[in-house]
């Protein structure tokens, strides 16, 4: 029988089936960060138990580290407490963790693919709800809750019910200035944030078979945005090719084996999904969050809707919520609209592409006076290779903040964040009321968009850029 | 964990679509180490003014809502993050159950391990409750998981599922990993045939 990747990742991942209970499905990288495990850590604890595998699992300080120069000390004793948690937690468990000053940390989801930890047909779990950005590798990946950390560390299992699978084909060209973040920012623009619940994403056709890894990366990673707990990308040449030679992917006679089995993977023709949607690539223009979730987006040009021209009461009154919470008015357009700070970074954007594309628009060029720049690289190599291409250089030059490695304002956990009223330009994946800082109002868009507006001060279209 | 008990109860309702974890208790939140002391900071970006005062507009500041241990939601309750926090904090403040049109995904698993029941009724349903409790403040619910069933204000009951397993756990009052952890035999047999993938405590260059 015809089966989807999703189907075949599951089938050889079950362990044990009982009728009337969820399955057991075994679990072959567990990634861990600070935030959600030391109740986890403190359950093994209280129970008695060991990590079964720790040689499957691996940790990394990124959610609560600051941002300023990793040689001074942690002002935060909470978050300094937290950290320092994580790192006593994994010596007393056996698990290997990138602490503080690790030379491979960095944002969980951007080490895990880096590192060549992450593989084709495996599955991943961590318990951020990011994690289905490792699903770009044609792995089932996806985020748990802190009881299930507790599970997989404990067993390296999971009980779970098997999703549907929702087929999402987006065929054509992608426009000049018009990127991967535009594509999955379309989608959730399209089918809301929980028209995905209960199912796989499946990201398939022409122009996602032409994005590079870290762009599928970013399409994956922005899955739960669309209420869909993992997303994922069949493996092909360009995932090989990104894997071979990292640091923990197989070699010789070993890598031979594992290409030959990943080339199995790819979605049966004439399999069936339970749901589709098809996105026309050629028609996308750069896209840009208006509202409080990121399901509420509209193409740059467009403005920004205006709600009583919506007919549900229920969503009328969501999107004027919204509005209220943003200081906007319906009907009006984004572009133009001053901001006070942009940001570049997070698990969605902040791999070296990401920085490349925003250094390509800023370079020679100066941000606006009236805006704050900050440049938060994923991870201890991206800063590293960033280095290594002259980037940081340019973004300096620009007027930008070049800081370390962490999630930083995405989540606004550990001082970088918008002050009550601000409004931010932010290549992260949430735009939630508070999220990134108390009363803090934040427009998603790509680096492009966002380096763009950083230069003009005001929400700018990166292809009109002078 | 306890056994989960049938209960009646008042209705605290939030109509809003959507509502995400990060309103359900804000990141900066997350910091703790512990999973106690959660309660004050349910809703706290909703709940309390800039100088810490509570907002009296907001529905968990009103006198009318004290001791009643049912969230009556928008849609698709819960988005966003994996943080369990939220589940926690929702547990911590006093609510035993959440009705919804629907749940995300992350949220509804995280909701069933800590004894926080998600009610998944039809719009029809969830609209006939807004409007009860907006006729009624006292207005109440009676949840009867065994029976699958939630009595409504104005008599009359309607039907609600929750998956078997969970189910059981829940009104047994057992923990999940209890059941895992039974299954070694089978969990052993996995690894033994598993092909060989990663190993994170190498030493790679
Ligand atoms: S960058 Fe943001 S979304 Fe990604 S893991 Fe960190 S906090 Fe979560």
């Amino acid at each position: 029988m015809s089966r989807t990747i999703i189907e075949k990742l599951w089938d050889s991942h079950v362990v044990y089936e009982q009728a009337g209970a969820p399955s057991l499905i075994f679990i072959d990288l567990h990634l861990v960060h600070e935030v959600t495990s030391p109740q986890a850590f403190q359950g093994l604890r209280d129970r008695g138990l060991r990590v079964r595998r720790p040689d499957l699992t691996f940790a990394t300080a990124d959610h609560s580290i600051p941002t300023h120069d990793r040689s001074l000390p942690i002002l935060d004793p909470i978050a300094r407490k937290q950290l320092e948690a994580l790192e006593a937690n994994c010596r007393e468990f056996g698990v290997p963790c990138e602490g503080i000053h690790g030379p491979r940390q960095g944002i969980v989801h951007v080490i895990g693919p880096e590192l060549g930890l992450t593989q084709p047909g495996m599955t991943v779990v961590c318990g951020d709800s990011h994690t289905a950005t490792h699903g770009a590798f044609g792995a089932l990946a996806f985020g748990i809750g802190t009881s299930e950390v507790m599970h997989v560390l404990a067993s390296q299992c999971l009980l779970q019910r098997k999703s549907k699978t929702y087929e999402v084909r987006v065929d054509g060209v992608l426009k000049p200035g018009v990127t991967a973040k535009d594509i999955i920012l379309a989608l959730i623009s399209r089918i809301g944030v929980g028209g995905g619940t209960g199912h796989v994403f499946e990201y398939r056709g022409s122009a996602i078979r032409a994005l590079s890894m870290e762009e599928r990366m970013t399409v994956c990673n922005m899955s739960i945005e669309g209420g869909a707990r993992a997303g994922l990308v069949a493996p092909d040449d360009a995932t090989f090719q990104y894997l071979a030679g990292r640091p923990y992917a197989p070699t010789g006679a070993a890598w031979d084996a594992a290409v030959a089995q990943w080339k199995q993977l790819p979605t049966d023709e004439g399999a069936a999904f339970d749901k589709s949607i098809a996105i026309d690539a050629d028609a996308l223009e750069p896209m840009i969050t208006y509202g409080t979730n990121p399901g509420q987006g509209v193409p740059i040009t467009q403005p920004v809707p205006d709600p009583s021209s919506i007919g549900d009461p229920m969503e009328r009154e969501s999107v004027e919520k919204a509005l209220r919470y943003m200081g906007l008015e319906g009907g009006k357009p984004l572009l133009g609209r001053p901001v006070d700070v942009v940001f570049i970074g997070s698990c969605t954007n902040s791999r070296i592409s990401d920085l490349r594309a925003a250094a390509a628009v800023l370079k020679g060029r100066k941000v606006s006076p009236n805006v704050r720049v900050m440049v938060v690289p994923g991870s201890q190599a991206v800063k590293r290779q960033a280095y290594d291409e002259g980037l940081p250089e340019v973004f300096r030059a620009a007027g930008c903040e070049w800081r370390e490695p962490g999630c930083s304002m995405c989540i606004a956990m550990n001082g970088d964040q918008l002050a009550p009223g601000q409004y931010g330009v932010s290549t992260s994946n949430r735009n939630f009321e508070g999220r990134q800082g108390k009363g803090g109002r934040t427009f998603l868009a790509s680096p492009l968009t966002a380096a763009a507006t950083a230069i003009a001060g005001h929400v700018a279209d990166v292809r009109k850029l002078q | 964990m306890k056994k989960f008990e049938a209960f009646r109860s008042r209705i605290v309702p939030l109509p809003i679509n959507n509502v995400d974890t990060d309103q359900i208790i804000p990141a900066r939140f997350l910091k703790t180490t512990s999973m106690e002391g959660l309660a004050d900071q349910l809703f706290f970006d909703w709940r309390y003014q800039e100088d810490g005062s509570p907002k009296p507009d907001f529905i968990l500041n009103q006198d009318r809502v004290k001791g009643a241990s049912v969230l009556l939601a928008g849609d698709n309750f819960g988005c966003g993050s994996s943080r369990e926090h939220a589940p926690w904090a929702l547990t911590q403040f006093g609510f035993r159950a959440v009705i919804s049109t629907s749940f995300a995904d992350i949220f509804k698993q995280n909701s069933l391990k800590n004894a926080l029941l998600p009610v998944v009724v039809t719009p029809e349903v969830q609209a006939s409750l807004f409007a009860a409790v907006e006729a009624d403040p006292a207005a109440e619910v009676a949840v009867d998981l065994a029976a699958q069933t939630l009595a409504l204000p104005g008599g009359g009951s309607v039907e609600f599922r929750v998956d078997p397993f969970s189910r059981h756990c829940l009104l047994e009052g057992i923990d999940e990993l209890g059941y895992i952890l039974q299954q070694e035999a089978a969990i052993g047999a996995y690894e033994a045939r598993r092909p060989h993938s990663i190993d994170t405590l190498a030493q790679v260059s």
